[in-house]
């Protein structure tokens, strides 16, 4: 991939709000070329969507929780983890899901209304599944970072308005 | 008058907008906590003046010794000061390229020197001409102290036009002050350093630091290196008057140079957009400046408002808050420009951008309502 997708995609995955037009500035092509960029990248999914990241704790609508499973599988002969972690990405209070190296396969992060409810979930839909041999289950209790934001950033800018 | 206004959005600042990365901020906390509090040596950290000198080697090809020709100092500014008091004899000329950093003629008269200024322009660049240069040598002349890149017109000087300065030097038997803060902002192509022509490593006491490269400007640490001669002599100055350097920021300075690569990379791209983005916006709403190369500034002219430069800045502060720098606080010659700096991000740029083509807008229609009534 050239250079200038690169840096197109590095200016996006910061801030997609950027504007074509600031984009084309930025990177010194025309906005037509980002535009085209863009389709392309889309398509090939490479970006694969563009999310906006919330602190929920500060709304009204803060009583979500959020759990990371440590799941045990047994991979299957010719397709390894892949169908079971398929399966498992399917649904929906499932967040996200990686294959790890260490003691244990596949971390999933979920999110759902309540403790009881995760917990059930893993306990009916998690556990429950052919191949899954064990689970264990951590509950987040606050988010300091994530996608490399910090939540409570206490870095003001502290420079004098002019200095030489 | 700009630090009491609220809601205002500073391209005045002749600093970084990243704090010190925070490897860099570790180590010397790190270091804090292991107790190291002390003096060090006059001339700095042994280890120091080592990452010094191979940083210089890998990015210069530079071959100095760590020992006798590299003195640390609380920043560039302790360096340009007592490079100047070291070498001048009183009535010594020092030729100072302008528009420059605002210290250098004041140093230079506090060391009994006569500052002698080479104006240059926005035509080329504002880059040191040749002619410009020998036109003013005289039999006193012995110094000449520029920064290329350039604070505050974001100039750069490659390879030839340097060595055509360095064969002037070199007729006229000068010693050059060669102040590099912003070598690793070069958006061009590669520093070349003064001191690596041929023949000017003798000639040169380079100056660098900290400050720019590795957001590092509250920590002071810069340095100089030169022949033993000149470093003895600036380290007797620097151990009556300074004692040493910070520990702290010595500390950290080591860590910048073992592991800051990759940050000075990072804060170097987003630099080079939004000094992609700053230029153009500026260009566009009229305000014509050249493509500047280095450092982290843009250097507009605003003479098309028939505004100095001063009455510029104050009008633009009161009407939209948006702090610049009237350009003649860098030299006579910089009168009719004004400095924004792109260390700032890009929302504030772009606010700042949209604040002041607003106000360029509202001053041309007084200009218009003004012409019709007279
Ligand atoms: C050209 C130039 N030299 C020297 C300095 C001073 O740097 P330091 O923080 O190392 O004293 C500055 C700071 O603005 C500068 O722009």
């Amino acid at each position: 991939m050239d250079d200038m997708k690169i840096k197109l995609l590095q200016a996006l995955e910061q801030n997609h709000k950027i504007s074509i037009k600031t984009l084309a500035t930025m990177l010194k092509i025309s906005e037509k070329e980002i535009k085209e960029m863009i389709e392309e990248l889309e398509e090939a999914k490479i970006i694969l969507g563009y999310v906006t990241l919330i602190d929920w704790e500060k709304t009204d609508n803060n009583d979500n929780v959020t759990a990371i499973i440590d799941v045990k599988v047994t991979p299957q002969r010719d397709v390894g983890f892949d169908t079971i972690a398929q399966r498992i990405c399917r649904f929906p209070e499932v967040k996200s899901v990686y294959l790890m190296s260490g003691s244990y396969d596949l971390s999933v992060m979920i999110e759902g209304t309540s403790m009881k409810k995760v917990a059930f979930f893993v306990a009916e839909k998690l556990a429950s599944l052919e191949n899954v041999q064990s689970t264990a289950t951590h509950f987040v209790l606050k988010k300091y970072k994530q996608d490399g934001i910090v939540f409570e950033e206490d870095e003001n800018d502290h420079r004098l308005v002019i200095s030489p | 008058m700009a630090s009491g206004i609220k809601g205002i959005i500073s391209l005045g600042v002749g600093e970084s907008d990243f704090v010190t990365p925070w490897h860099i901020r570790e180590a010397s906390v790190y270091s804090l906590e292991r107790g190291h509090t002390n003096y060090t040596p006059n001339s700095g950290l042994p280890e120091l003046r080592q990452q010094i000198c191979r940083y210089l080697h890998k990015k210069f090809g530079l071959e100095y010794d760590y020992s006798q020709e590299i003195l640390i100092t609380v920043g560039v500014s302790e360096a340009i000061d007592i490079a100047l008091r070291c070498v001048l004899e009183p009535g010594d000329e020092v030729i100072i390229p302008e528009p420059c950093f605002v210290s250098y003629k004041p140093c230079t008269l506090m060391a009994g020197g006569a500052p002698k200024t080479v104006s240059t322009q926005e035509a080329n660049h504002f880059k040191l001409m040749p002619e410009d240069l020998e036109e003013a040598i005289t039999d006193k002349s012995k110094v000449l102290l520029m920064s290329y890149p350039n604070n505050p017109t974001g100039a750069v000087m490659n390879r030839e036009e340097l060595e055509a300065v360095a064969r002037i030097v070199e007729k006229h038997d000068l010693l050059v002050i060669s102040d590099e803060i912003y070598s690793e902002l070069n958006y061009n192509g590669d520093h070349v350093s003064f001191s690596s022509l041929p023949g000017m490593k003798e000639r040169t006491v380079l100056l660098n630091g900290f400050s720019k490269s590795f957001a590092m400007t509250g920590w002071r640490v810069g340095y100089a290196a030169a022949s033993e001669d000149i470093i003895s002599a600036m380290l007797k100055v620097h151990q009556y008057t300074i004692m040493c350097a910070p520990v702290m920021g010595q500390m950290a300075a080591i860590e910048a140079l073992k592991n800051g690569e990759e940050e000075v990379k990072r804060m170097k791209a987003h630099y080079d957009q939004r000094r992609n983005l700053i230029a153009n916006g500026l260009n566009q709403m009229g305000l014509s400046c050249f493509e500047p190369k280095g450092a982290f500034y843009v250097f507009p002219s605003i003479k098309s408002t028939g505004m100095n430069s001063l009455n510029f800045c104050e009008e633009l502060l009161k009407e939209e808050k948006v702090a610049v720098v009237p350009g003649d606080a860098f030299g006579q010659c910089g009168e009719g420009y004004v400095r924004c700096s792109y260390a700032a991000s890009m929302e504030q740029i772009t606010e700042a951008l949209n604040r002041m083509e607003r106000f360029l807008q509202r001053q041309q229609k007084q200009k218009k309502i003004f012409a019709l009534n007279n």
